[in-house]
This record gives structure tokens, sequence and C-alpha cells, in this order.
């Protein structure tokens, strides 16, 4: 035994022989790996550096996104490590392009703790997404097993409860964003707010930015905004509301802004996405403790969901806000202003309301996903809208999702009460036409023609807005090759 | 004032072929039609009067039909709403609901505001109807 204590004990094992060895023989490339009902899924298309193997990206994705560093580190063997290492085990080219992988990852249930979105996503999203050996990287799916979801409380209310308490079944709710969004005064606002749902919308809202600023603080806003809804419940006989936005810099003034819009007789509140996954879960246990329907606006999501080569897939923010507990989300109108290939959104409205999902390539949803009983998120299409559209909105969109319509009602020539009666008259003439068996997309146009015959407003808004459309292509839309066996 | 809850309130009042037609829809969905009146038209008033059980085994519309002209000859001056249930999982709510008689007269709403502590206001509405007793109000 001339050999030190050092060299005596060091690690013999190839596996863990100091050093740097490539992620796929270090336990993170699995390819006869047999998922578990209880593995959290992820599907990434990887970009990998020139020269790098696609395996072998996969695996340093599954590596970085879970237990790996980037040398071999001999603690592992105090862990049962075999479990914890996250399992690539499936690569393949994407369709149609010549340098990204579609890599399928599965997760030990145990590596997340129950009921926290910034604990799943600090691990799926975290350092992953700045790992060099990638090019580009973005989250396209995830499949998340029915013993974790049932950690997360879901919307606080859900579609079915909402429409119960707002008395509306049948119909698609409508909508509008105060405009112009920054500038009014409580009092104006309360005007504009008032008007449009005495016109026959069942909810106003808040945009986004408007938070507590020197033009209106938002006590006022509150305040004035109940004006609003009670004066055009008594003129209607119908329950309505007003997204109160609480978002604000800390948690504390969030809760004072959110009880204060609960203790002025409010249905609905407000948060926007850049409040974080943690305050976003939190207000969304508040609301449900308080009776509150919580509305999520989308602010900052394009700028990781919208390019294909690198972000997050919005189908997955849809997945994460419903175990989060929104009630509201925006999701896309296909027809409007913002980015929305039809699919896509229909796989994005299905990620929010169903029971059960089912792949679909076509619509983007590579994994089968049981909600197990979460409850459904509204979805909400909004922006660049108009009644004129109602045909295609009814098709592509459904009867669960709040259409708002903000330009689109606010901006009617005749005022804002006649911008939302013709909104609501272009919904009920296309749901009735379409529950009576007719072929309302085609007839679409003649439909509201005629509907505007005993509707001077919806006759106005037709003319004004007869030729806007916004036909531009979409970024964001699926690679899949059709496949003639089901099942495969 | 006219009430608007329901699906086509903004539309001119449904004539029975129309009504028929919806009421086919629904069952095609495999809804449960339900018949129900009332003369509180309160907005938060859930509970309207049943006339009868919703039409669980009914796939006949003429059925339907049948029990809403019943309804309409027994409430000629109240309100009345068609609904249609759906007892499949993930809802197990009403699917549809609109309005398909209403009294010849509506009054509509009181809103009241009590001034409470500094400009706070705490807001009830109330229908003007409802300040009769319940069957002698319209």
């Amino acid at each position: 035994m001339s050999q030190s204590v050092e060299e005596r004990t060091r690690i013999k094992s190839e596996r863990y022989e100091s050093g740097v060895i490539p992620y796929a023989k270090m336990g993170y490339w699995d390819a006869d790996y047999v998922v578990k009902d209880t593995d959290v899924l992820a599907l990434f298309r990887i970009t990998p550096q020139p020269g790098v193997d696609p395996v072998e990206a996969a695996a340093a994705v599954a590596g970085e996104s879970s237990t790996a560093t980037w040398t071999v580190v001999w603690t592992d063997l105090l862990t049962a490590c075999d479990i914890y290492r996250a399992k690539a085990y499936r690569v393949d080219p994407v369709p149609g392009s010549s340098d990204q992988y579609f890599a399928y990852i599965a997760y030990e249930l145990d590596l997340f703790e129950e009921g926290s979105l910034a604990n799943l996503t600090a691990s799926i999203i975290g350092n992953v997404f700045g790992f060099k050996a990638v090019k580009a990287l973005r989250l396209e799916d995830m499949r998340m097993p029915v013993a974790f979801l049932k950690t997360f409380q879901g919307p606080a209310t859900g579609v079915v409860v909402e429409r119960e308490r707002l008395n509306c079944f049948g119909r698609p709710l409508l909508g509008a964003t105060v405009k112009p969004k920054l500038g009014l005064s409580g009092r104006n606002y309360g005007r504009v707010l008032y008007e449009g749902l005495k016109g026959g919308l069942d909810f106003l809202k808040d945009d986004e930015n408007i938070n507590s600023q020197p033009f209106m603080r938002w006590r006022e806003r509150f305040l004035y905004a109940m004006e609003g809804v009670n004066r055009a419940q008594a003129s209607s006989g119908e329950v309505k509301g007003h997204y109160l936005n609480v978002t604000a810099s800390t948690m504390e003034d969030m809760y004072e802004r959110a009880e204060y819009s609960k203790e002025v007789g409010s249905i609905i509140s407000m948060i926007d996405l850049v409040i974080g996954y943690t305050a976003i879960q939190t207000i969304s246990k508040w609301a449900r403790k308080n009776d509150q329907i919580m509305h999520l606006h989308r602010a900052g999501n394009s700028t990781y969901a919208r390019q294909k080569n690198h972000g997050i897939n919005f189908r997955v923010i849809c997945k994460w806000m419903r175990m989060a507990g929104v009630d509201h989300i925006h999701s896309g109108t296909v027809v409007g202003k913002l980015e929305g290939d039809p699919l896509m959104v229909k796989g994005f409205y299905n990620t929010l309301l169903d029971v059960k999902t089912e792949i679909n390539l076509p619509q983007g949803l590579f994994f089968a996903q049981d909600w197990a009983s979460l409850r459904k998120c509204l979805p909400v299409a909004s922006g660049g809208i108009h009644c004129g559209q109602m045909h295609q909105l009814v098709n592509y969109l459904g009867d669960d999702v709040v259409l708002q319509f903000g330009g689109g009602t606010i901006g009617h020539p005749d005022g804002i009460q006649a911008g939302a009666t013709a909104n609501r008259v272009a919904l009920e003439s296309m749901l009735m036409a379409r529950n009576e068996g007719r072929n309302y997309i085609e007839e679409g146009p003649q439909i509201l023609r005629d509907a505007a015959k005993t509707c001077g407003p919806l006759q106005t808004a037709l003319d004004l807005w007869k030729d806007i459309s916004f036909n531009y292509t979409s970024t964001d839309t699926a690679d899949f090759v059709e496949t003639t066996t089901a099942n495969v | 004032m006219r009430l608007t809850q329901g699906a086509f309130s903004f539309l001119p009042d449904l004539t029975d072929e129309q009504i028929k037609k919806q009421v086919e829809y629904a069952i095609s969905k495999g809804y449960a039609i339900g018949i129900e009146y009332t003369d509180d038209p309160h907005p938060r008033n859930s509970y309207w009067d049943m006339w009868g059980l919703p039409l669980f085994d009914v796939k006949d519309p003429a059925a339907a039909m049948y029990e809403l002209a019943s309804c309409r000859k027994a409430k000629p001056n109240v309100y009345v709403k068609i609904s249609g249930f759906d007892n499949t999982i993930g809802t197990e709510s009403c699917a549809m609901a609109f309005i398909a008689q209403r009294p010849a007269n509506e009054p509509g709403f009181r809103l009241e505001r009590q001034e409470t502590q500094g400009r706070f206001i705490r807001y009830t509405l109330s229908p003007y109807a409802t300040e009769k007793p319940e069957g002698e109000r319209y």
C-alpha cells in the first residue's frame, strides 16, 4: 500500500470518475425509459450548437433542468441519484427544419415541491435556457401528473361557477377595455364603464397598465367604477362587473386593493402576468377565500412566447395559469390584431377548458392531459376584434370565452352604448342562427345585416368596420407530420 | 325597462317557431329542458319557480313546447324562461337559458344608495314589482 489515502479511496467507477463526461453518459438519456403516470413530462424544441449531437443536447437539457452540473460530483452517491435524474427519452427532428429537435424529458415527481409553480418553473425554465450548448431552446408543452395537479388549487371560481354567479348561460360573455387606457380621471373613467355596461356588455376592464397613477389614484377608480356597475345593473336587471386591476408594487399593496375591491362590492378583480408566479398563486388563493373572480391579463408574455425557436409556448403558460388558479386569461382571438394561428389558439382554449385533453399535434398538444377536476379557466379574446367578425369569432372560439371589444365598442361613432349594443345584438343573432342549424359561417355577413334591420347601432358598426381585418402570417404555428395511422 | 337576462334578450321577442328551434338544439346537445317562472326578476334571484321537473327524459321538442304553453296559460303575466341543463362531467350546470315570456309592463329596478363612511356607498338593487307581495306583482 504505497498509495496515499486519497488515491486509495478515489472512486473507481467510470461514471463517477472526476472530470467532464457527456450528459447522455451521465444517465440523463435513456431511450428505453418507460414513462410513469406520476412523471412530469416536458417537450422542448432544441436547437443544438453546430456540431453538438441532438441526443447529447437533449440529455444536457434534462441534466441542467434537474440534478446535473457541468462536471461529475461524488456527492451524487449520497442520494438515490438515478431516480432524481431527469431522463430525456425521445428525440425527433422537427419536421421541416434542419437544425431543430423535439426532445421529450421525464422528471420524477419528487423533484418538485407540492403546489408551487415557482419551484416547478425554477427547474424547468431555470438555468437551462441560458445553457451554451444549445443555441436556442423552447418549452413547447408539459404533461402534469394527476398526483401533482391535486396539490394545486386551480381557478378560484372557474367557468361554471362564474356563469352561475353572473346568471349567464349559453352565450360568450361580452367585455371591453376602457379607452384611452391612461389619462382619464376616476369620474370620467366610470362614465365609459357605465355606458358600455348599460349598452349590453357583461364586463368592462381596466387595462394592464392602469394601477394608481397621478391622473387617477386607485380608490377613485374603484369607487366610480362601482357607481357605473350598479347603475348599469339597475338599468338591465343583469349581473355586471368591472375587472379592477389590483396589480401593485408589493403584495401588501395588492392585498389592500383587492380587499377594497371586495368591499366596494366588485365581483371580479384583476392582475397582470408580470407580477410573477408566486404573487399570482397568492392572489388566486385570496380570490377563492373571498368569492372573487380573478382575471389575468397576460402582460409581458409575448416577450418569450412568440418566437418559435426560443422561449415558452403560450400553451404552457395557459397550463401553469390554470394550475396557479386564475379564472380568466387572455388567450388569443384568431382574427384580431394580435398573434394567433387558428389551430394554435384552439389548443390554448382546449388547455384552459378541457376536462381531459387528448394529443393533438395540429393544435400543438403533444401530451394527453387529465385535468384532475381542476376548474376551467375562461379564455378571453381581446385585441382588434369587431362585431363584423362575429361569425368567425363564434366559430373559432365557441361559447366559453369573453369576447372583448375595446376599440370595437368605444370607437362606435354613436357612442359607447351604441357600440356595446351592436356587439350584443351581433352575438345573440349569430348564436341564434347557429343553434337553429344554419350555416352561420357562410351566411354570417347576411345574418348580421338582417339583425341590423332592427338595430341601427349594428348597421352603423358594420358600415364602419366592414373592411378591417388583420391578415398577417402567424409566427407560432404547429410543426408536425400527418400520420395515416392513429395511436402509433 | 326591458329585462335583458338570458341569451337572446337583445333581439326581438322570440316567436314560438324560434323557441322550438332552440329547444331542438338543446335536446340535440343532450340538455334537459327546464321551464321556470317568476315575478321577482332580481338578477340574483337564483331560484325561479320550476314548472315541474326538468325534462330529463324528454327527447321530443313538442312535449317541451306543450309544457311551455301550459306554463304560460297558468302564469300569463310573469317572466318565463327556458333553460338547458347539461349534466356531463365538468359542467353539471345550466348550459343555456333565455326568456320565453315577459309581463306586459316591466317597471325595472330601484337603485338605493346608502351613504356610509366617507365616500363609500352601499348599493342595493330592488325590482319595483317586488314592492307588492308575491302573486300580485304584475
